[in-house]
């Protein structure tokens, strides 16, 4: 019962990470909308709502950003922290910038001209307030997803075409082969065990890799010569961090739809590699319009994209491009190593 | 003791390691020989007319040709050799299969359940052919036969169809075959290949060459189509006159 609960248990509420693209789009059109709206608050015509902006813009802008900058600076140290030390960490270091902002342009300005520190410290309790309050209840509404993730991701996984083929190939070799027999069984151990894991955690790209080595080895015993592979793994970052079950489902659609039609088979082309802070997932399988089968497999494609966004919000794309021969696959994730 | 010649089976699977599966069970099973082992519809097509099988067993999906339209040509064997279709995984086969009572078997295959499946195997009638003919891709070949031997035409060779009384004459570069089949049914079922040019004839689009107006002694005036390879020329009935304008060369 303990493991069951364990796998249940939802995912914590966290701070929001600046470091994500999404998030930081996210605070800068939240923030300027305050703006706007406390401008339209204060003023009775268009022209003086303009003068408004302008002013709260001078004073919270250079705020605004040096708190994102500075909170990108530290997301590691805060991580570290209790959610409640968080906030009040979060709190603690715009106000001190909201005052080092008011000192800095009371020394540039003049006193007189600086807006007063405790209208300004309003503001920044006010606007952080509102923005942790919304990340927070937004965590609260994506945690059910992800572990809805998990459970797509049992789904999207595996078909059962797979498993029973994979099966039958091994009683046949039961006889003929017992060794490869056994290689086979044990691969099919490990696939399933990644298959019924814990799927919510990124897992390095490496584990990915051997989960794929597995499976193509298994389809490999049925298909023989017919499944031929190309790994392009030069310039590929063991250590990056992507969802688990990303290459895998591709391979397996690839296999299916791409491999299976052919009587003479086909190669399968995989170049992983790193292009500065990116990692780039490149998949080609031959593809032939016709002699696809009437259940072509989108569940699989769209469950990717799905997690993909879950994790990485709108800094990871999925495009898949179909030519007369080929079909292929591009992912493109942002590179981490640490969660 | 009075004993009866073995069943003769025939075996198409693409997977190797399947096919061996279903040799050894056929082995521990008495009473049956297999007559040849096909990768996919068209070897089993060829396997059958040299040495034609009692029992067919059938892989559904195989490249080149699948296993249902493998298993519509060998209807054409004299006599029709029983069918048992074999499926790893194929939920919109196996709903068709129960429904019309067409004899398939899941892999991984039981020794017991295979052995079953042969004692009560018999040849698929029409009704559910036609049935389970929904199951699978647009077919690649239209067959005929000429004494005893399944005669396999493909899609792609066909220059154009002609009805003549009971039968379909099929032009392609190399001859004419006779087909059984109905010419609006073909036009149906490959709207995209095939287009209309008379009451009697479908002429593939790809082979049209071009078309030209011919006039008669009578003072009367019609169109005809040429066609790439051969001299043959085909008119346009006045009622598809339109199809003159809609694909211009």
């Amino acid at each position: 019962m303990a493991s069951i609960k364990q796998n249940h248990r939802p995912i914590p509420i966290t701070l929001p990470d600046l470091r994500n693209l999404g998030v930081q789009l996210r605070v800068l059109v939240l923030a300027n909308a305050m703006a706007v709206i406390a401008a339209v608050l204060r003023s009775n015509s268009m022209g003086e709502t303009w003068q408004e902006l302008l002013q709260i813009s001078a004073a919270m802008q250079p705020v605004l950003l040096a708190s994102m900058l500075a909170l990108f600076g530290t997301h590691r140290q805060l991580a570290k922290l209790s959610y409640r030390l968080g906030i009040v960490a979060v709190f603690m270091l715009v106000l001190s910038l909201t005052a080092l902002a008011h000192i800095a342009a009371a020394w540039l300005f003049g006193t007189e001209f600086a807006p007063p520190l405790l209208r300004m410290w309003f503001f920044s309790t006010i606007m952080t307030g509102i923005l942790l309050a919304y990340f927070n209840l937004r965590g609260r509404a994506l945690s059910p997803a992800i572990t809805e993730a998990r459970l797509q991701a049992l789904q999207a996984r595996i078909r059962p075409h797979f498993l029973f083929n994979a099966i039958n190939a091994v009683l046949s070799l039961i006889r003929s082969d017992p060794q490869r027999a056994e290689t086979a069984l044990e691969d099919m151990a490990d696939l399933f065990r990644v298959l019924m894991a814990d799927n919510r955690q990124l897992i390095p790209l490496q584990s990915e890799i051997d989960l794929c080595r597995q499976y193509l080895a298994l389809e490999k015993l049925r298909l023989g010569d017919r499944l031929r592979m190309n790994w392009e793994l030069d310039n590929v970052p063991m250590d990056a961090l992507i969802p688990p079950l990303v290459l895998q489902p591709l391979l397996e659609n690839a296999v299916y739809h791409g491999i299976e039609p052919l009587a003479e088979g086909g190669e399968i082309y995989i170049n992983l590699y790193r292009s500065r802070n990116e990692v780039h997932l490149l998949l080609k399988n031959p593809y032939r319009r016709d002699g696809d089968h009437h259940h072509g497999n989108k569940m699989a494609l769209s469950n990717i994209r799905e997690r993909l966004a879950l994790h990485f919000d709108a800094e990871a794309q999925l495009k898949t491009k179909v030519t007369d021969h080929l079909y292929q696959v591009h992912i493109v994730i942002p590179y981490r190593t640490e969660p | 003791m009075s004993e009866l010649p073995a069943l003769k089976i025939l075996i198409a699977d693409d997977e190797a390691p399947a096919r061996n599966r279903l040799r050894e069970l056929l082995a521990e099973i008495p009473g049956t020989v297999i007559t040849g082992e096909a990768r996919n519809g068209m070897e089993a097509l060829t396997l059958a007319e040299q040495e034609p099988p009692n029992v067919m067993l059938l892989d559904i999906r195989m490249p080149r040709m699948d296993g249902i339209e493998a298993a519509e040509h060998a209807q054409k064997l004299t006599p029709p050799p029983s069918i048992i279709f074999t499926t790893a995984y194929d939920t919109y086969a196996m709903q068709a299969f129960e429904l019309n009572a067409v004899d398939y078997l899941l892999k991984p295959i039981r020794r017991e359940r295979l052995a079953n499946a042969l004692k009560k195997a018999r040849a698929l009638l029409p009704e559910q052919l036609s049935e389970i003919r929904q199951l699978r891709p647009p077919r690649t070949h239209f067959s005929a036969t000429e004494r005893g031997r399944i005669l396999l035409i493909p899609l792609a060779d066909v220059i154009y169809l002609r009805a003549e009384l009971k039968y379909l004459t099929v032009r392609t570069h190399e001859r004419e075959y006779l087909i059984d089949e109905s010419l609006t049914h073909i036009e149906e079922e490959f709207s995209d290949l095939f287009v209309r040019l008379h009451r009697n004839c479908l002429a593939a689009r790809a082979s049209i060459l071009g078309f030209e107006k011919r006039h008669e002694a009578d003072g009367e005036s019609h169109w005809v189509a040429l066609l790439k390879g051969v001299p043959d020329i085909l008119p346009v009935s006045r009622r598809q006159q339109h199809i003159v304008h809609e694909i211009k060369r």
